[in-house]
């Protein structure tokens, strides 16, 4: 790696050989701590003053912002008579946003696994670059325009319903609702999953599964005892990453959600450009997804897969 | 062909469910498609073939000066990434230093970390320590966005430089040192060359990326700049409009053809490792 090139009888005139390190690596590196390092860390030190100003009074335990995630909200009754109720908002926004992704990377893998098992070992081998550039192509579109295609086909005068009522069953109203979110998500995220499992599906050693066979063991079994453990890396790294881009999305709950899909990132979105901002509050929610984010890259480090993980 | 194994599943249903599978991907695609020569502009019905909203999104203003500083947006971030990026991962793979891991990992965190976060990250950054400190030199408008993007692009260029990096013969600039070039010369003349299919291959990567980007953009834009998913997504806000398949369309069309050009540059890339 330390391959510093050996100066040469002209390095006299070129620069000296402590600069070209420099030259290379500081550009990004005060670019990259102005815009990404500092911001971090300062959203964490907002997260620890309550109020919108920073700079003003600071608490002095420092912690409300994160404690009131915790702290039951009081909704107004709808009706006069009707008594006010409590409710646990920040909670169960919270716990939406992890069945939102656990679900997602659940239902990626159950369908991606299939895709990625026939591309890279029953199809034939010419294919498979086709097969699987021709699958994440739908990736290159644009993520605002993939959820508004889905608008045009879950809406209840939409593709959808138009193709059920004429075969004859019931219409589906899905819009605006949580099914409508799990299918944006997958749909969004299933070509990541394919490419991740493909790639580790591709090294597969496919003498173990002869030698499987010729012992006597079935399909099914030497599918679970040969194929799963040696995939088990590709399998973790793709669920951990789906699981951190569902975790953070925006664009799917906002546009297929409607109100009843309150997820982490959108109640982040409103403490920012919403109506009523609270800067304090949306840095303490932000620092939950970054905690949550670094957990799950963790995970992946030690679990998955590290060339895939690369993706 | 192989699929008699008794070890491999029976070939037809999984043929079927990768044909479904496909089926699922391009439905979206197609559903605007269709839509975006359909005569009616609510009905699911077919009423019949127009191009009435490609003339209707060639004439919107707005839309078309959202594009253009989509655009400029992108080519700006990406030209300044694709110099930084370069210099960075050619200077990772080259030196052994303190903190080298903490550098790497900050600088391919874009990657990974939630937009969410950046953009939350960036705008406070901005309120609270640049535009005070500049003493309103810096306002929030199209120079921020570009510098929030810029650091995204870092990582993906760095990304796709870095794998062709590994598999570069490190003799050959040493060959080209030994000849009397100077570094500069060397890192111009051979090792520049050898990168160009790769770099050029993030860069597309980052400017689609650039351009699909609706959070950055907006917590960094301010009052002053309008970029082509902030005006999207407004609209799609306030109902479906039949000129946003047109525009779709148009814009997927744009991203395939980037697509392919991609390809085929780290096709020429592969060409060049294998040589």
């Amino acid at each position: 790696m330390t391959s510093s090139p050996v100066p040469s009888e002209t390095s006299s005139k070129s620069m000296p050989q402590w600069l070209e390190p420099i030259a290379l690596l500081a550009p990004a590196g005060i670019w990259l701590g102005l815009l990404l390092v500092i911001p971090t860390l300062l959203i964490f030190q907002l997260s620890l003053v309550p109020g919108i100003r920073p700079g003003e009074v600071v608490n002095p335990s420092g912690l409300d912002n994160y404690l009131q995630i915790f702290q039951p909200v009081v909704i107004r009754p709808a009706t006069a008579t009707a008594p006010a109720v409590m409710d646990f908002v920040y909670l169960k926004v919270i716990w939406r946003s992890l069945s939102f992704a656990i679900g997602t990377t659940f239902m990626c893998l159950l369908l991606g696994f299939p895709v990625a098992y026939f591309i890279a070992i029953t199809a034939p081998k010419n294919w498979r670059n086709l097969l699987l550039v021709g699958f994440v192509l739908p990736l290159w579109t644009s993520s605002l325009l993939r959820s508004y295609a889905w608008i045009t086909i879950l809406r209840p005068t939409g593709v959808l319903n138009n193709v059920l009522t004429t075969v004859g069953l019931p219409t589906l109203d899905i819009l605006n609702r949580p099914p409508a979110v799990y299918i944006g998500m997958t749909y969004s995220l299933l070509p990541y999953m394919v490419l991740i499992l493909y790639a580790s599906l591709e090294k597969l050693d496919k003498r173990l599964l002869e030698a499987a066979a010729d012992l006597g063991a079935t399909p099914i079994q030497a599918f679970w005892k040969v194929t799963i453990p040696q995939v088990f890396p590709g399998v973790a790294a793709g669920s951990l990453l789906v699981f951190i881009t569902s975790i953070g999305d925006f664009i799917d709950p906002e546009l297929l959600g409607g109100a009843s899909s309150m997820t982490l990132a959108r109640l982040i979105y409103n403490q920012f450009l919403g109506a009523s901002q609270n800067w304090g509050f949306g840095s303490a929610l932000s620092m939950i997804i970054i905690l949550a984010v670094s957990i799950s890259i963790g995970l992946l480090l030690k679990y998955g897969d590290r060339s895939s993980a690369n993706l | 062909m192989t699929i008699t194994k008794p070890t491999r599943f029976s070939f037809p249903w999984q043929a079927l469910f990768t044909l479904l599978m496909f089926g699922f991907m391009y439905l979206p695609i197609a559903v605007l498609t269709v839509y975006s020569f359909n005569e009616s502009p609510y009905s699911a019905g077919w009423t019949g073939f127009t191009l009435k909203w490609y003339g209707k999104f060639f004439a919107d203003e707005r839309i078309i000066a959202a594009l253009r500083t989509s655009l400029i947006v992108a080519l700006c971030a990406v030209a300044i990434a694709a110099v930084i990026g370069t210099l960075m991962a050619v200077g990772l793979s080259r030196y052994r230093f303190p903190g080298k891991g903490i550098y790497q990992g900050v600088a391919y965190l874009p990657l990974i970390i939630p937009d969410i976060a950046i953009a939350v990250s960036t705008l406070v950054f901005l309120a609270a320590v640049a535009i005070p400190w500049s003493g309103g030199l810096i306002q929030l408008s199209l120079g921020t966005i570009v510098a929030a993007h810029v650091v995204f692009c870092i990582s993906y260029v760095a990304l796709v430089v870095s794998t062709r990096l590994t598999n570069i013969d490190p003799h050959l600039e040493e060959a080209a040192l030994d000849l009397g070039a100077t570094p500069f010369q060397a890192f111009t003349q051979v090792l520049l060359p050898e990168l160009t299919p790769a770099i050029v291959s993030g860069c597309i990567l980052a400017f689609v990326l650039s351009l699909d980007d609706f959070l950055i953009a907006s917590f960094t834009a301010g009052g002053g700049a309008n970029t082509l998913p902030m005006e999207i997504f407004s609209r799609i806000r306030t109902g479906v409009k039949p000129d946003i398949n047109a525009l779709s369309v148009i814009l997927i069309s744009a991203s395939g053809f980037l697509f392919v050009v991609a390809e085929y540059f780290r096709y020429q890339s592969e060409q060049k490792r294998l040589q």
